[in-house]
């Protein structure tokens, strides 16, 4: 498996101003490309959740994008930290440390980790104090 | 029924209206959990929220739907009108509580 298409991307902490942009390129970049809508939806989700968490829970971080040349694609969400103490806990559907700001807009339900984990056909997270990295793979249909 | 028929068959407000409304609602989904939305939505959907803020527009705009549907008056200022438009969302004014807003929607067979 060879990568054909990689791209990066910096997240800021709390810019919610830009907020789904990176999501939004990744979006782009697949569809121009010609990645099925179906797997296009499913990484728009996962994106858009991880983008958010790099956001609102870390303190920043970089996103990398690999489209590989049997159809698939990676995405790896890193940070510098704080990291995720209870992992377990983290992808408990509706467990969550949100700030009130960030409830204020609707984040917080404790579901983006799970519904990140349900659209991936991989799905590997890591975290430590030094940051979490967050791999997912997406596979095309052959 | 496409967005422009909803209009005028409920006389809710446009707050993008420079915007093409010929794009079809093919149902809706409620919610202003924005992760919830952002699993339990589909494509050609409205989006009936009292979210008024730019992250709205990125999660409506990744999603797929076909408008969103302010309810309960949530205030949907200049900037946010401006932003939708700019991204070539729909955004409509329904000035009905959410409940009421959807069972509209079910009357007029969405
Ligand atoms: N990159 C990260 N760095 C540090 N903590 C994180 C990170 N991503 C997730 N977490 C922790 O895991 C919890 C669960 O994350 P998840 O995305 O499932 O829910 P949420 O972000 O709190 O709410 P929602 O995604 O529904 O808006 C977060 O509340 C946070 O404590
Ligand atoms: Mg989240």
């Amino acid at each position: 498996m060879e990568s054909i298409l990689h791209k990066e991307y910096t997240v800021v902490q709390d810019d919610y101003v830009n907020a789904g942009k990176v999501s939004s390129d990744i979006k782009s970049t697949l569809a121009e490309i010609g990645i099925s809508p179906k797997v296009i939806r499913k990484i728009a989700v996962a994106s858009y959740e991880s983008e958010i968490n790099l956001i609102i829970h870390a303190w920043g971080g970089k996103v990398f994008m690999d489209v590989n040349d049997d159809g698939s694609v990676a995405l790896v969400f890193k940070d510098p930290g704080p990291g995720i103490p209870d992992l377990e806990k983290a992808l408990t559907p509706g467990w969550s440390t949100a700030s009130e700001k960030a409830r204020g807009m609707g984040f917080g339900a404790g579901m983006g980790l799970p519904n990140i984990q349900r659209v991936s056909d991989e799905f590997n997270i890591e975290s430590s104090p030094a940051g979490t990295t967050l791999s997912l793979l997406f596979r095309s249909p052959v | 029924m496409t967005i422009k028929e909803l209009i005028e068959k409920t006389g809710w407000k446009l707050a993008t209206p420079t915007l093409d409304t010929s794009a079809e609602i093919v149902g809706a989904y409620c919610g202003d959990l924005l992760s919830w939305v952002m699993g339990n939505g589909e494509p050609q959907q409205a989006w009936i929220t009292v979210q008024v803020h730019a992250n709205v527009i990125a999660v409506a705009l990744l999603r797929e739907f076909s408008c969103i549907i302010v309810a309960d008056g949530a205030n949907v200022t200049e900037e946010f009108a401006a932003k939708a438009a700019a991204e070539e969302l729909v955004v409509l004014e329904s000035g009905l509580p959410v409940f009421e807003s959807a069972k509209k929607l079910v009357e007029l067979g969405i």
